[in-house]
């Protein structure tokens, strides 16, 4: 199914997407990698409030490439990237703030498939290395916190139109579509071992 | 004359055709793949690649934000009158274009986590040089090289006995354990060789070839073909999402070895191909990769 989301996105919402939907998000998104995703969990486990409340919003993997023009901050380039390095502190952060989807590239793990089945939220994917394009979709930056992690790891608060195509591969039914995936591929690499046709 | 002043401008503006403007052969590739794609979710992605590589070339925007580790070849004639200097002169035109197109800073101390701000650090810009005896050229390719992309990349070391079949087997390993994180379609150069390192060297080297260009020595060219078809029949597909296209292509150098020891390396880079080339001869420029840059300096 094709879906177009707004924030804030209520959990019925986030409830009803399914592995392989493809959708569109209007709204703000909150940029978080390691640094950020670090300092974000030190926030909340010492009762500290982040610089923004994510619930109901969208958290993106990506750190950007940036220009200060004349009217601020503009975002060049800001494609996904791999999430699996986040994959320690996504749980934390969905339940303790009820952040709704996460985007990033790459897929993610078992512990965060859990939170998304528990608290109700889901993973997309964006296509990686699109940057010129995701930044085309940001309408502006609407602030930016913890600049002294650097640019990258900076948490960007952005406001999107028409952001996408994002897929979901981590729905809140905990299935995880990379997941089934890598055994179906482990299974043409046996095959392919096997038959031993190809290098003769 | 050229100018060391002027150098630094054309390696800024070698940079910046790398960072935004993805080479022709790479984009016939990618438009090929997707004429060719069967699987609905696949097509869409790589249409949007493909709507990306166009408004980044259009805007003069970093094709990814991932502008990489900047990575330079010298090719260098012993008398290309500026020798000494291109090292300083390469580092210098990395901060400029970092600041100008712009890049994004991704040079990181590895004790401190301390980002420089300017792409240049310890060993960064890295250099590979070669010398060509008798010439008075220099031939500069630029690669910039993302951080997703080296998932794919490895090296290891195999006893003779696991045979070239044991090497290509580590090939498919490499891909297949990368998957989706190393933004697959990709391109991979694989180096045969007797030690790690040459074989990495050599992975690098074949990468760098230019696409589909064969090996000269049919047997190893009748490998990449092979190889570039079991690494596709694995079903990985672009972004891990399933179709045909894991990898656009194999490239591969091979060397003679150790008696004792088959080396296999690998250096695999995104569908995002980021490279671009020119050599300055007697202070002209001529831009070997991204062409369309020649007739501008004509008009």
């Amino acid at each position: 199914m094709e879906y177009v989301l707004r924030t804030p996105i209520s959990e019925q919402e986030v409830r009803m997407l399914r592995v392989g939907d493809l959708i569109t998000v209007d709204g703000l998104v909150v940029t978080l990698r390691d640094a950020g995703h670090k300092r974000a969990i030190e926030y909340l486990k010492s009762g500290r409030r982040l610089p923004i409340d994510l619930s109901g919003l969208i958290l993106y993997h990506m750190g950007p490439v940036v220009r200060m023009g004349e009217r601020g901050w503009e975002i060049v380039s800001a494609g996904p990237t791999t999430s699996t390095r986040l994959e320690q502190y996504e749980s934390d952060l969905i339940k303790k703030t009820g952040v709704r989807l996460i985007v990033g590239k790459g897929g993610m793990g078992a512990k965060t498939a859990e939170a998304c089945k528990r608290f109700g939220a889901a993973y997309a994917i964006y296509p990686g290395g699109a940057g010129a394009l995701a930044a085309e979709a940001i309408e502006s930056v609407e602030k930016v916190e913890w600049l002294d992690l650097g640019i990258p790891e900076a948490m960007w608060i952005l406001r999107v139109r028409g952001f996408g195509p994002l897929m979901i591969t981590i729905d809140s039914t905990g299935r995880d579509f990379y997941g089934e995936r890598r055994g179906a591929i482990e299974e043409n690499m046996k095959r392919m071992l096997e038959s031993g046709g190809l290098w003769r | 004359m050229l100018t060391e002043e002027g150098i630094r401008r054309y390696v800024v503006e070698l940079i910046r055709a790398a960072a935004t403007h993805l080479p022709e052969d790479v984009k016939a590739s990618l438009r090929r793949a997707y004429e060719l794609e069967e699987n609905p979710l696949a097509r869409r992605m790589l249409a949007a690649i493909l709507e990306n590589v166009e408004l980044a070339g259009r805007r003069g925007r970093p094709i990814c934000q991932d502008t990489g580790v900047v990575m330079f070849t010298v090719r260098a004639g012993e008398r290309f009158p500026m020798l000494r200097r291109l090292p300083g002169i390469l580092r210098m035109a990395v901060a400029e274009a970092t600041r100008e197109i712009p890049l994004r800073p991704n040079a990181v101390d590895m004790l401190t986590g301390e980002n420089t701000g300017d792409n240049t650090g310890d060993y960064v810009p890295w250099i590979d040089w070669e010398t060509v005896p008798g010439e008075d050229y220099a031939e500069i390719t630029v690669l910039l090289k993302g951080g997703g992309s080296e998932a794919a990349s490895g090296v290891t070391v195999l006893t003779p006995s696991a045979g070239i079949e044991g090497a290509l087997k580590f090939v498919l390993e490499v891909v297949k354990e990368a998957g989706p994180r190393a933004c697959p379609p990709l391109v991979i150069g694989v180096g045969l060789s007797g030690t790690a390192y040459t074989a990495l060297c050599l992975a690098k080297r074949a990468l760098l070839r230019g696409m589909s260009s064969h090996n000269p020595r049919p047997e190893l060219a009748s490998l990449e073909e092979r190889l570039l078809k079991a690494v596709n029949m694995l079903g990985w597909g672009v972004h891990g999402v399933g179709g045909g296209a894991t990898a656009l292509d194999v490239r591969m150098e091979a060397s003679h070895r150790h008696p004792a020891s088959l080396a296999v390396g690998v250096v695999a880079s995104c569908w995002a191909f980021r490279y671009s080339a020119m050599r300055i001869r007697r202070g002209k420029v001529e831009f070997l990769v991204h062409r369309f840059l020649n007739e501008m300096e004509a008009a």
